[in-house]
């Protein structure tokens, strides 16, 4: 029986890619362990490596072609004893089924995949239905143009990974004292590739390798800060910054306070931060509500391209100690960004995404897709709902959700995080203390459960906010069940 | 086989070939430098009394750490560095170094009583204080903090190649955190342009060194990183000025860093809420009467032939300092409530 050679997800969130270059060719024989092919993906070029033995019999795929759905067979291979000519293709629509496992398994390349975080997942069942899948999805919703973008600007579709990189060219561009220093930053280009190309450009002055001591460069980009020059921290991800948040919060964050305003520590703190796909507990933690608590420390969690990219300049010329929380699952997703010589946008400004009149729906980062998506579908039953993306956790735009609440008179808070001590618990605090007249409902919080995140795809999918739970929570508060 | 036993007989690693600094020599003072160190020395001494005084009187509050006993490490080092071009960075017992960096002792005092006068307004303490005018850079209330802080003042000087150097303090009980080495990895694997000085008091709080430390000779705690490090007596001004030549002149040549451990004692307790229990009357006795650094500075002098008479309008002169900085720091108004809620944020947003 001829083995079918599929295309394989690279990544946990990968849905398609290029197939580069065959490496072997049809009446070639093949062992477990070679290479038959490079493949393409937004992040990185990756090695597929063959399992089984064989000749290859045909290659259905030729290089070359882009936007290869993931499980689609890319070639054939005959098994021993079998007549490698006499091999035929599979029937059309056998593709991409999930439970089948490809039988081949990509392998890390030199230069190229997630090292820690996204493990490459090549024998499990395409598509899991996981909690991480549906925050994915959700994450395609786009907002309502920003009003701070002027009538008339060309939009580019761009993924949140260039936008963050657009922006720190730009700035380094402007401002000599900028510079990038992490793990995997310069050689690597980025363990999630936010910093590609910077080290061709600007040199290894100024992006820079660490050694994996987040303690220590922490601490050194903090003082650079504090010497006068404007660093960006880059952590691989922000599970990894607790070993750091010493210097983050009594470093950083309270200098300019106990110097008596003297001592400034204009940097930032950048890295994905919240649940990615499948990598357990140690990997998957929302740290905004951690930042947000302290004082002397600007908190950013932005959604879409266009905020990643406005922000992030912003950050970067912000005299204060910025804490810059991406995600993960974000970075390929692509949105409108404007096309301007210099778009900075300010900090501390919610958006309205979605402009509604029945209730509010408030979010931040990939939650604000998840209350897109809640959005759409309570339209269909005539709810018409406004979705606030938060944009900065600190200093919280209050103004905006109490002028939104004063409209709809209901409000739910979405969350990608733990429920207690949230940013959803402080936004219901706000509402109480200076929103409470205009209150017709308890203000609910839909977040995650409150236990460390599972690794297995049915728990996971259990333990994330989606969009019918907020669905349910606003008829909650509608007084519709 | 002869061979193979000899070397099992004789443990010792083989002597490196790397290139080290010299064992530096005691510093050739001239009479006015060797002066100038008295007068820093003895308004180190004479400010921290008081403090500790201040203290006692309840005009200080919370953590207090005293230098008394150690002022020849911050002032032999800091005197061969150029103020504002190269950087200092220590810990919580910082008012010596900051004396010795010229900084005002009125401002500092001030800071001590929390007044609005001081240095950070009255909001740092004793412990968070800064001068960047001076390139002083605190003041440091974690332990170890400021090394990897310091290592980023040194990333800097080596970014912009503005020539400076920074000098980062710190302790022996410092010398075990984990940071420590996380810094001095990427310093040197940088080349980057810093003296760590460990000011080895011999306790960290109230454990000694040796219950706290597998190697107890911290000079060598950079030997894994090739940092070369250097044993100075910190009891002696002129040994610790000395040493400060030497490791400039390493760091400055670019061989990135270098480490100096000064064998030093502090008089006083840790804090001003220790009672040393963990040493003997004797042990704090005989360290005074035999190594204190002041008494063998005027030792100096006397020999080259400044007499006790010709100290004596020096000795006023400072406790004159002393006494008007008490005063301005007992005087001066307490931050408005409003100081409250300034310099959270450098910008408003």
């Amino acid at each position: 029986m001829a083995i079918e050679l599929k295309m394989p997800a690279l990544s946990p969130t990968m849905e398609e890619g290029t197939l580069a270059k065959w490496l072997v060719k049809e009446g070639d024989a093949v062992k477990s362990g070679d290479i038959l092919a490079e493949i393409e993906t937004d992040k990185a070029t990756m090695e597929f490596e063959a399992v089984d033995e064989g000749t290859i019999a045909k290659i259905m795929v030729a290089e070359g072609t882009d936007g290869v759905k993931v499980g689609t067979v890319i070639a054939m291979i005959a098994g021993e004893g079998e007549d490698a000519s006499a091999v035929e293709a599979p029937a059309k629509g056998d593709e991409a089924r999930a439970g089948d496992a490809a039988a081949a398994q990509p392998k890390a390349g030199t230069k190229g995949d997630d090292e820690k975080p996204s493990t490459p997942e090549g024998t499990t069942p395409q598509h899991a239905e996981t909690g991480a899948r549906k925050l994915f999805d959700a994450a395609e919703q786009t907002g309502k143009r920003d009003p701070e973008i002027p009538e008339g600007t060309e939009m580019v579709k761009t993924t949140v990974r260039e936008a963050l990189r657009d922006a720190m060219a730009e700035e380094m561009r402007a401002d000599d004292r900028v510079f990038v220093m992490g793990e995997e930053v310069a050689e690597y280009q980025g363990a999630y590739k936010v910093t590609q190309g910077l080290l061709d450009e600007f040199g290894d002055r100024r992006v820079i390798d660490t050694p994996i001591t987040e303690y220590g460069f922490a601490g050194v980009g903090t003082g650079a800060a504090m010497g006068g020059l404007r660093p960006i921290v880059e952590f691989m991800t922000f599970n990894f910054a607790m070993q750091a948040i010493d210097h983050i919060i009594n470093s950083a964050a309270k200098t300019n306070y106990m110097s008596g305003g003297q001592m400034r520590c204009p940097i930032v703190f950048r890295g994905p931060n919240g649940a990615a796909s499948r990598v357990g507990a140690q990997h998957s933690q929302n740290y905004g509500p951690w930042y947000a608590s302290v004082p002397g420390l600007i908190v950013i969690a932005p959604y879409d391209a266009a905020d990643a990219k406005g922000l992030m300049k912003a950050a970067i010329r912000s005299e204060d100690p910025v804490v810059f929380l991406e995600n993960e699952l974000m970075y390929g997703r692509s949105f409108d960004v404007p096309k301007l010589d210099d778009f900075v946008l300010p900090i501390g400004k919610a958006r309205i995404m979605r402009p509604g009149k029945d209730v509010t729906i408030v979010s931040y980062s990939i939650g604000v897709g998840v209350a897109l998506e809640a959005a759409e579908a309570l339209a269909g039953e005539g709810v018409d709902a406004e979705v606030i993306d938060l944009r900065t956790l600190r200093p919280l735009d209050k103004a905006t959700v109490l002028e939104s609440l004063k409209k709809t008179n209901r409000m739910v808070v979405v969350e990608e995080g733990w429920p207690t001590c949230s940013i959803a618990s402080e936004i219901i605090a706000i509402a109480m203390e200076e929103g409470f007249d205009d209150l017709d409902a308890p203000v609910l919080r839909v977040t995650n459960e409150d236990v460390p995140l599972p690794y297995a795809a049915n728990l996971e999918k259990l333990a994330l906010v989606d969009a019918p739970r907020v669905v349910e929570a606003v008829q909650k508060v509608t007084y519709r069940v | 086989m002869a061979k193979a036993a000899a070397r099992s007989a004789n443990s010792e690693p083989p002597i490196s070939n790397r290139e080290r600094p010299e064992q530096p020599g005691r510093y050739e003072a001239s009479k006015e430098e060797l002066l100038e160190f008295y007068r820093q020395m003895l308004l180190i001494r004479r400010f921290e009394e008081k403090a500790g005084q201040l203290y006692g009187l309840g005009l200080i509050g919370g953590f207090c750490h005293l230098y008394i006993g150690q002022e020849a490490v911050a002032v032999g080092l800091q005197s061969g560095l150029e103020i504002g071009k190269d950087s200092v960075i220590t810990g919580y017992r910082d008012h010596g170094h900051m004396l010795a960096y010229g900084i005002d002792p009125n401002v500092i005092m001030a800071e001590l009583t929390g007044r609005q006068a001081g240095i950070s307004k009255g909001k740092g303490g004793s412990m968070h204080m800064f001068s960047t005018e001076h390139r002083f850079y605190g003041g440091h209330g974690i332990v170890g903090a400021q090394v990897s802080l310091g290592a980023g003042l040194a990333f800097k000087h080596k970014y912009e190649d503005d020539g400076g150097v920074c000098l980062a303090y710190f302790g022996d009980g410092a010398a075990n955190q984990g940071q420590v080495y996380e810094a001095f990895n990427m310093a040197s694997l940088w080349k980057l342009p810093i003296i760590f000085v460990i000011e080895n008091n011999q306790y960290a709080m109230g454990t000694s060194v040796n219950r706290s430390s597998a190697e107890d000779q911290l000079y060598k705690r950079g030997e894994s990183f090739r940092i070369p490090g250097l044993q100075i007596d910190g009891m002696d001004v002129l040994a610790c000025r000395g040493a400060l030549e030497e490791a400039l002149k390493w760091v400055r040549g670019g061989k990135g860093p270098i480490i100096l451990e000064m064998k030093t004692y502090r008089y006083r307790g840790h804090s001003m809420s220790d009672p040393a229990k963990y040493r003997s009357r004797d042990e704090v006795q005989s360290m005074r009467d035999n190594s204190d650094p002041i008494e063998r500075v005027k030792r100096e002098l006397e020999a080259m032939g400044v007499s006790e008479a010709e100290l004596k309008p020096i000795d006023q002169e400072i406790r004159k300092i002393v006494s008007e900085s008490a005063d301005f720091a007992e005087n001066a108004p307490e931050p408005e409530p409003g100081e409250l809620y300034t310099d959270v944020l450098v910008e408003t947003y």
